[in-house]
């Protein structure tokens, strides 16, 4: 495990922003909920529902990244494709406003996410893109690198085969895959996995798109060929300025790529601020308890015990209190009698979901 | 700091390409690669003793088939040897045993059987094959359709798919070919219709189904592909090996469902291996046991052979297909 204070500081080369001509962000997100219901057949009603993501909202800049942090379960990578419709959101709202608008709806018009549907969720699909986490699944066995990288294009409809030859060339070379013409017409499975996800990341890249909801993209590989990885991403969101949703259980990595992390625990987000603030200042137990969780290279250091009890509750029809109250050191009767608190800004910034701080 | 999204071409460095530009060059380069993928799976196919069995035979039996239209165009006497109208005059009685004349000796009718025989294979390799493609097409569609919709799509299929396995199927073409004036074609048509919507599908959807919740298909969803794109370029592929080998099973049991309804004397045939012994049947030289033995030798073990034939093929693509059932060397 790479720990966070041996990972290098965050080249922060680019400065997070609103650079849309109006300063409205690039993705914004209000009372995002997906209730996943349990129990449902043709003719039952469900008995009760997953609360994967639970009233989530946040916004995201143009060329920004965001962290989204917490352990397994908590509902990241269903926040991630919801971003990406792949699923749609049981309530909530999700709105883009790309920078660019040669495809309609015209510029500065928001794309609202439940509204995008046919025609128009083809060029949302040039717009957002996913990279998924595993490198080996997520590539057809069947197909070559070439078609995996060109299917954006290809179904898309984009330039000739000419034309799309070249792109795969050149994004090959742009993720350090080179001789890029050698690997067109391999398999996936001929491939290490450092290569297959600079793959996954080049087939996200090839049509340009906005903004890319990364999920876990390193987290499969090792640690040698991660920091490579994590670097190209940097260096490709630079040149290409595209936005980022990073989605890690890895508070390294998040604090290598990105200029705001948000935490989240059981379907909520429980605490969202600049990287360094909430690293170095953080409010909630439960990021209290994440971050002393982080091994340090140390042998002398006394380890300062995180007073977390329990495990991970339960996401299905969560009772009506702070999620974290059954592990909270600093739980009150307070956090017991009331519903779970709203994210509220402490201190310019920085938001916290807690009655205590 | 302002960064649109670029429009143009991005600078790239200086790198070799090893694909020559142009059209021609990519598809050679990509007929090469399927050509890669078609050797290491004939050379799996042939290290099986199954396989090359039963490639030998389905060969002989093909290299029989063409072999008739060019006997009777420079060998034989269509008078005497035409598989239904001929007849061997200088025989005394019929049907005659074997002789240098008539290999296979003379029908009750005096018509020559190694010509009959001759002749039935290539409209067994017609039905057998016919009835395949139109199983395996209707099959994989069907199974497909219904893995990727599910719910009610699916319902109905496999529902019918049940109800069709439920159905005897010998009884339903006895009844079929009573109805109606079944010729060559549409009892390969019908085979295949009632294959196709019957156990294949069932099994191409299962195999569809695991193909449709890996995470490649989000992937192409995410790229912005359709419901037919996702299905015709990411799930079909998947099923062809495994529709393959159906296929052949598919041509097993169509040829042995010719064979009996024909030996029942309930198609429009011209001549078959089914009508053969159906023949001989007629004139009660079954009931000779052995002593009319080439009446009735020469096409039911044609039957046994090409159907066991297509059988072991298909057990050999399943060992192509499935690298699980493969022996390893090591």
């Amino acid at each position: 495990m790479e720990s966070v204070s041996n990972t290098p500081e965050a080249p922060n080369a680019r400065t997070p922003g609103s650079e849309a001509s109006d300063g409205e962000p690039l993705v914004a997100v209000h009372g995002l909920t997906k209730l996943f219901p349990v129990g449902a057949g043709p003719f039952r009603k469900p008995s009760s529902f997953i609360h994967a993501v639970d009233d989530v909202s946040f916004q995201l800049g143009h060329g920004e990244s965001l962290g989204l942090v917490g352990e397994s379960g908590c509902g990241k990578t269903t926040v991630g494709k919801l971003l990406v419709k792949l699923l749609e959101p049981t309530d909530g709202e999700i709105v883009f406003r790309f920078a660019d608008d040669s495809v309609a709806p015209a510029a500065d018009d928001p794309w609202d996410s439940a509204a995008i549907r046919g025609r128009l969720l083809r060029s949302f699909r040039r717009r957002v893109q996913m990279i998924f986490q595993d490198p080996y699944e997520s590539m057809n066995p069947r197909r070559t690198i070439y078609d995996i990288i060109s299917e954006p294009l290809s179904v898309q409809g984009m330039g000739d085969v000419q034309y799309r030859v070249d792109r795969v060339l050149e994004i090959l070379t742009l993720v350090g895959l080179a001789p890029a013409g050698a690997f067109l017409f391999r398999h996936p499975h001929e491939l290490s996995g450092g290569q297959r996800q600079r793959i996954a990341i080049a087939r996200a890249l090839v049509i340009r798109p906005s903004f890319v909801v990364a999920d876990e993209p390193t987290s499969m590989l090792d640690v040698s060929s991660r920091t490579g990885v994590m670097s190209l991403m940097q260096d490709l969101a630079t040149e290409l300025g595209v936005a980022y949703l990073y989605v890690t259980h890895d508070l390294a990595v998040a604090r290598y790529m990105c200029h705001r992390i948000a935490v989240m625990y059981l379907g909520k987000v429980v605490e969202l601020a600049e990287t360094e603030e909430l690293l170095r200042n953080p409010l909630h137990p439960y990021t209290k308890a994440l971050l002393s969780a982080v091994p340090v290279a140390d042998p002398g250091r006394r380890r300062q015990v995180p007073d977390i009890r329990g495990d991970l509750a339960t996401p299905i029809d969560p009772p009506s209190r702070c999620r974290f109250y059954e592990r909270c050191p600093a739980a009150t009767e307070r956090c017991l009698n009331h519903p779970h608190p709203p994210i509220e800004e402490k201190t310019p910034g920085h938001l916290v979901a807690c009655y205590e701080v | 700091m302002t960064t649109p999204v670029p429009v143009g071409p991005i600078p790239t460095p200086e790198f070799e390409v090893e694909l020559g530009r142009g059209r021609v060059r990519f598809v050679l380069a990509r007929l090469r690669l399927m050509w890669r993928s078609f050797r290491s799976g004939w050379g799996i196919f042939m290290e099986s003793r199954m396989g090359r069995l039963s490639l030998f035979t389905i060969v002989a039996f093909a290299l029989m088939a063409a072999a008739h239209p060019i006997l009777m165009a420079f060998v034989w006497d269509p008078a005497t040897y035409d598989p239904v109208t001929g007849y061997s005059f200088d025989q005394v009685e019929q049907p005659a045993p074997p002789s240098w004349k008539h290999p296979l000796g003379t029908d009750p009718l005096g018509r020559d059987v190694l010509s009959q025989l001759l002749y039935s294979t290539r409209s067994e390799f017609v039905l057998g094959i016919t009835a395949a493609l139109v199983t395996v097409g209707i099959a994989t569609f069907v199974g497909a359709v219904a893995a990727y919709y599910g719910r009610l799509l699916d319902a109905f299929f496999m529902r019918l798919a049940d109800l069709i396995i439920a159905l005897p199927a010998i009884s339903l073409l006895i009844v079929l070919s009573a109805l109606f004036h079944l010729n060559l074609f549409y009892l390969a048509l019908i085979i295949g219709v009632l294959g196709g919507f019957g156990g294949t599908a069932i099994i191409l959807k299962s195999q569809a189904l695991s193909i449709k919740v890996k995470p490649f298909i989000e992937a192409a969803r995410v790229a912005g592909g359709g419901d037919f794109h996702i299905i015709f370029v990411h799930i079909i592929p998947h099923l062809l090996p495994l529709a393959l080998l159906y296929m052949m099973f598919t041509v097993t049991s169509a040829i042995f469902a010719e064979a009996v309804l024909s030996f029942l004397g309930l198609l429009d045939l011209r001549m078959s291996w089914g009508i053969m012994i159906h023949t001989a049947n007629t004139g009660g030289y079954l009931l000779g046991g052995t002593r009319y033995w080439w009446l009735i030798v020469p096409a039911g073990a044609s039957i046994t052979l090409l159907c066991s034939a297509f059988y072991l093929a298909g057990r050999a693509l399943d060992e192509v297909v499935n690298p699980r059932l493969r022996r390893r060397n090591d």
